[in-house]
């Protein structure tokens, strides 16, 4: 009879899947560009760097477009949580690989995977009822940059430790006899060897998780406090790019609203940018390929 | 395999042919526009009014009150919707009709002492230069001052009637929906913020840690906006060409009667029967 899945179908099905998928982020472009012309045209690019700050709607006036303060805590919020994240979340991969007892790595190793999947709102629910109180008996108001860094980098600790494992270990089951053979122990094989290896798909995995912080909305809007001003401090409240658009686009019309879509173009396009830098970074692709 | 694939295209056939005989069936088409907060509300209203009269169909489209007012007066639109009073000029040739009324209360952690505030506090407060609760004869804190998002109504409803301009406004903090405004406050003993007096009214009743001030000497309640003694509330209105046509009359007598008053309510507006 004849075979519904052979490699034909597959190799159809797969080209469809892969069209459609690229044809969606094309058309999400369209519309923003689209949707953006409005204020393209009315207020002109130029003013969201130059105006005085940020009141789209300032009843008869003239609305102003200065969208630098949350250029600047998109930038401070997703560093910091990555400065966090990173350091953790590499420590986690390299435990639960080499150091991990048999029975406890199969926990740890879950633990993780459930942190992955916790949704954002419960995150952000969490920073709001617990981390924000306790930071404002520290300084400041609570909801702050460091909030938002400390949810984020949470958040974000499962795809830096998810990523740079899998990486780790298919180099070390690459080299693991080598190193042995050359008579290095557990932390320098890990140290030098396995981790320079796998430096490259490491670095794609912190790309992905800036991505991921630079993206996220749900939590930023609970607990950053969203003033549009540059942080002084990480007590500071801050308003990201994706805050702005979360709470105002309910709101908006006219060039307002187009300049809420013009900011949704401008953050695709600093992850598509992201995403091209992780080209950039030397080393071998995602298999360890390379010697040392 | 035959009867599969049939009952496939009966199916996809199906599906086609449902919608395409609704769609026919809607012979009274009405448009609403205007006011985004009133928006949310009519949309819920025209749901139900088009469960319950099958050959209606409701487009509401948001643009603001005074697009509201204009598209209405122009014959744009069957129906505007504005969350403002209608100027004087803006009256000839149109009827108005209150949908519901709207209030906003200044709101505290119940620990707070303070009790009332007036118009000239609340505005510096919210122009920086009142920062300490104890300039209100509070305790000795700093205050916790948080706005709302630009375009929400009571952003918009608290500056207008404090006079202070958007750019003008100084705070510490920005918040969004209603949930968020209210965990921050019982969060934080020296917050003060402003939210619809609804909502807060139905907090305060479940238990939540907070407080209503009372705004130049009047309480702020339910009671008191709708019989509208509370200085901070606005009327959400319809406007309609003097002469009614008969399916907006039928749209309006339905928005206008008490079988929504669970809707308005549940978007914590007053109703005002």
């Amino acid at each position: 009879m004849y075979r519904l899945i052979n490699d034909r179908s597959i190799a159809v099905a797969s080209t469809l899947a892969i069209g459609v998928a690229s044809v969606v982020v094309v058309l999400i472009m369209l519309f923003l560009g689209k949707e953006s012309l409005p204020a393209i045209s009315e207020i002109g690019l130029g003013r969201l760097f130059s105006d005085s700050s940020w009141n789209p709607e300032s009843q008869g006036d003239e609305g102003l477009f200065y969208i630098v303060p949350m250029l600047a805590g998109t930038l401070a919020v997703s560093t910091l949580a990555l400065a966090i994240a990173l350091p953790l979340g590499l420590l986690t991969a390299v435990y639960t690989e080499f150091y991990a007892p048999r029975g406890f790595r199969f926990i740890m190793e879950r633990a993780v995977e459930l942190l992955a999947g916790i949704p954002s709102v419960v995150l952000g629910m969490w920073g709001l009822l617990i981390l924000v109180p306790k930071i404002q008996q520290i300084d400041g108001h609570g909801a702050s940059v460091l909030a938002g860094a400390l949810v984020l980098g949470i958040m974000i600790i499962p795809t830096i430790a998810l990523s740079s494992r899998s990486a780790i270990q298919s180099v070390a089951e690459k080299h693991r006899m080598q190193t042995t053979a050359l008579g290095l122990g557990r932390s320098c094989s890990v140290l030098d060897v396995f981790i320079p290896l796998s430096r490259k798909s490491i670095g794609v995995g912190i790309i992905l998780a800036g991505a991921r912080a630079i993206g996220e909305t749900m939590v930023v809007v609970m607990v950053c406090g969203n003033m549009s001003v540059f942080p002084q401090s990480v007590f500071d409240p801050v308003r990201t790019l994706t805050a702005t658009i979360a709470l105002e686009m309910g709101y908006s019309y006219g060039a307002h609203r187009g300049s809420l879509f013009l900011i949704g173009l401008l953050l695709m396009l600093s992850v598509l940018t992201a995403l091209l830098l992780s080209k950039l970074i030397p080393g071998s692709s995602l298999r360890g390929e390379d010697t040392i | 395999m035959s009867i599969k694939t049939f009952l496939f295209t009966f199916v996809v056939t199906l599906c086609c042919l449902l919608p395409s005989q609704e769609a026919n069936a809607a012979d009274k088409r009405l448009s609403l526009s205007g006011s985004s907060t009133i928006a949310p509300l009519i949309s819920e209203i025209a749901r139900r009014f088009e469960a319950e009269h099958k050959d209606f169909r409701i487009d509401v489209q948001t643009g603001g009150s005074s697009r509201g007012i204009a598209d209405a007066r122009r014959g744009l639109s069957d129906i505007g919707m504005s969350s403002r009073a209608l100027h004087d000029e803006e009256k000839a040739g149109v009827k108005t009709h209150i949908l519901a009324m709207d209030g906003i209360a200044f709101v505290v952690h119940a620990k707070n002492p303070i009790k009332n505030l007036s118009a000239a506090q609340a505005r510096q407060i919210y122009t920086g230069q009142i920062s300490n609760w104890k300039q209100l004869g509070g305790e000795d804190a700093e205050m916790t001052i948080i706005d709302r998002a630009k375009g929400r109504s009571e952003q918009e409803l608290m500056t207008k009637f404090l006079g202070i301009k958007s750019p003008e406004v100084k705070a510490n903090l920005t918040c969004g929906e209603n949930q968020q405004c209210l965990k921050l406050v019982t969060g934080n003993a020296h917050a003060i913020t402003y939210l619809s007096v609804g909502t807060s009214e139905y907090e305060v009743n479940r238990g939540t840690p907070i407080r209503l001030l009372d705004f130049e000497g009047i309480p702020a309640s339910v009671a008191t906006v709708k019989d509208q003694s509370f200085p901070l509330v606005r009327p959400l209105v319809l406007i309609t060409p003097e002469r009614l046509p008969e399916e907006v009359e039928e749209f309006l007598n339905y928005s206008l009667s008490n079988k929504v008053d669970d809707l308005i309510k549940g978007q914590a507006f007053v109703s005002t029967h």
